[in-house]
């Protein structure tokens, strides 16, 4: 047991219990609703899984550096409105220019909040509770109560959510699908080999540190931030492509479901340790939960909040009170063998000496 | 400006009237303060009213008597509260997570009760007490309103309770170490803000008249705002109830000017927004600058200082 335990990172054990989760949820609702695994069932799923999956990436970065991004949800309502209307008025826009433009608002808005937060020193909640409300207010005035409607959008973006990329058997894997799996991917392997990446983890386990060994703070927290923003802007486009009708209530509450995913997903509040895997895993159990509890007769639809609640309340607390003990042995598992490492070194040495 | 731009605006009728709108959330506004000032905070507020409201709305639709649903709403306030405070004073959890879980919920047990239906058909005296003046112009929440006001001051200000309050949230550390019984402590405020929240949601369902699932959705940013903008630190351990009592005249006042000046709803909550950041952005700079000016450079205390959510 050891063995395995030294191998597998207390992170690595989060993301193997809720793939198991996962499929025990998934397991346990095919007994109850009648053809529940089916193509269909996969196809809501995961195209469920668009929007909030990028959105949860980007509130993964800014949750490791120890702040919070709350403004997510207006965002995606404010930049799937700038492009819907942007293309209802010129529908001739290649898609490309069309997706830089909704990152490139995306990530205006974002460098907002991080000028405010790592510039202007004001916390993290106060700073994007506040650009919430602002975002949402500068949709309100950009769109005069006027909604975005399907019928007024090119066909390449209608056509577009249906678009599957390859065929596994009955499971259609829509291309949008696979593009919101890919910027998890990227963005995971980008926290685990790039400088940066690594820096956003030393910022958020400790601040103090950090700044004694003089990491760039001030300009990690902005880019955090205004990556966040960015990916909410791509979401944006995701979010317009998934509904077509854009009104100004759009995207309000994603700023919760992406909270709640990454804390599912088994990243820490307090900053420091987390997984892009892990925010996505808990974005997808949320979101299979949500879903199956639609299609249970058993119990009202209505109770899915609440169980989204104690989920959240339980996936912190099993973080506090069993993953802090794996990684303090982790820690001490690895120290022992470093010791006994060193001493087999030391003995090499000393009789040639 | 806006005594300037709407003639009879000082009057006192309109005072009245505008506090009159909003006294629910001035009232979890008082309770949330404590919270703050402990060096957490509460997001579930705004739930635990709507759950509330939802609850006295429900026993009553089914023949239960409204005083005792209106007990069973305070009793429910007080249960969510110590709830929230199990997990953070008990298990250690951050309370940004917590009352984050209690936000979603709380919210969910109200959407239980009710579905998408909405209940109304009050009783007349309850309605009545939302409704109509009790003490000369002023109706019952006002009252109440007042007399939590006066309470709030003397327990956070004057009492030893208030200075373990401070002495929590300031150090939590040196508050154990100096005998302070954190935990309880830190119960206390989350019961406090959990009834004090009930109670402003059972006076929200007598001012509408009817309740639905989503009733006071979306009131944690004004509440929070209305804490924050009265000086009220979000890393705890200082602020003053006077401070609180003054940002509510302000927001009631500014919301109120903005609306006889023909502003929507959504472009007064982006004026509270941008007010929010404000009031601790301006600080900082002034902060900033002065510390500069005095040291005749940019220094590396000021510049490398990390931002931090409140624990």
């Amino acid at each position: 047991v050891t063995g395995l335990f030294r191998r597998v990172r207390p992170e690595q054990v989060r993301e193997l219990t809720l793939v198991f989760i996962l499929v025990a949820v998934a397991a346990f609702f095919s007994t109850q609703i009648p053809n529940y695994l089916s193509a269909r069932t996969f196809t809501d799923i995961s195209t469920g899984l668009e929007v909030i999956a990028v959105v949860a990436v980007g509130e993964t970065l800014v949750v490791l550096t120890r702040n919070i991004d709350l403004s997510v949800g207006s965002v995606v309502g404010l930049v799937a409105y700038f492009v819907g209307t942007l293309l209802a008025n010129n529908p001739a826009l290649p898609a490309p220019l069309v997706v830089a433009v909704a990152i490139a608002l995306g990530g205006g808005l974002g460098a907002v909040n991080g000028a405010i937060v790592a510039f202007g020193r004001v916390p993290a909640v106060v700073a994007t509770l506040g650009t919430l409300a602002i975002y949402r207010v500068a949709l309100v005035e950009l769109s005069g109560a006027k909604t975005v409607t399907t019928d007024s959008l090119p066909k390449w973006l209608l056509d577009l959510p249906r678009a599957s990329l390859f065929s596994l058997g009955d499971l259609d894997v829509r291309t949008l699908v696979v593009l919101a799996a890919l910027v998890v991917v990227v963005f995971q392997l980008f926290l685990q080999y790039l400088p940066y990446g690594r820096r956003l983890f030393a910022i958020g386990s400790n601040p103090e540190a950090a700044r004694v060994a003089g990491l760039p703070i001030q300009r990690d927290v902005f880019v955090a931030f205004l990556l966040s923003g960015a990916l909410s802007g791509l979401a944006g486009f995701l979010f317009l492509v998934r509904f077509g009708n854009i009104t100004v209530v759009a995207g309000q509450g994603l700023e919760l479901q992406a909270v709640a995913a990454v804390v599912v997903g088994g990243v820490n509040i307090f900053g420091g340790s987390g997984s892009m895997v892990g925010a996505f895993l808990g974005a997808a159990l949320i979101n299979l939960l949500q879903q199956s509890l639609l299609r249970w007769p058993v119990v009202s639809a209505f109770l899915q909040d609440a169980i989204l609640g104690v989920l959240i309340l339980l996936a912190v607390a099993s973080d506090k009170v069993i993953l802090e003990r794996l990684r303090t042995r982790w820690v001490r598992a690895r120290r022992r063998d470093d010791e006994r490492a060193a001493a087999t070194a030391a003995e090499q040495a000393s009789p040639g000496a | 400006v806006t005594t300037l731009a709407v003639p009879g605006y000082l009057g006192p009728q309109n005072q009245i009237n505008l506090l009159e709108l909003s006294v629910e959330k001035a009232i979890v506004a008082l309770g949330l303060a404590f919270v703050i000032v402990s060096g957490e905070i509460d997001l579930s507020i705004a739930s635990v009213m709507g759950l509330a409201a939802v609850l006295v709305a429900w026993l009553g639709q089914r023949g239960v008597p409204f005083e005792v649903g209106i007990v069973a709403a305070l009793l429910a306030g007080a249960f969510c509260g110590l709830f929230n405070g199990y997990w953070v004073a008990i298990v250690g959890l951050p309370s940004l997570a917590v009352t984050l879980a209690g936000l979603i919920a709380y919210r969910g047990l109200a959407l239980l009760l009710v579905e998408d239906r909405s209940i109304g058909g009050f009783p007349e005296w309850f309605n009545r007490l939302g409704q109509q003046p009790l003490v000369g112009p002023f109706p019952l929440a006002l009252v109440i309103l007042a007399t939590f006001l006066v309470v709030a001051t003397v327990l956070l200000q004057f009492s030893g309770f208030g200075r373990y309050v401070y002495v929590v949230g300031s150090n939590r550390e040196v508050a154990r170490f100096s005998g302070v019984r954190v935990t309880r402590v830190k119960l206390a405020v989350f019961a406090i803000s959990g009834v004090v929240s009930a109670f402003a949601g059972v006076l929200l369902a007598a001012r509408l008249g009817a309740v639905r699932g989503s009733t006071a959705e979306g009131f944690e940013l004004d509440i929070v705002t209305m804490v924050l903008l009265g000086g009220v630190s979000i890393f705890g351990g200082s602020g003053s109830m006077a401070g609180v009592i003054l940002s509510i005249l302000v927001i009631l006042n500014l919301r109120n000017g903005l609306a006889l000046a023909n502003a929507t709803g959504n472009t007064q909550a982006g004026v509270i927004g941008a007010l929010l950041i404000l009031s601790v952005l301006v600080p900082n700079l002034v902060g900033a600058a002065r510390s500069r000016r005095r040291r005749g450079r940019p220094t590396a205390a000021a510049a490398g200082q990390s931002p931090q959510v409140a624990e």
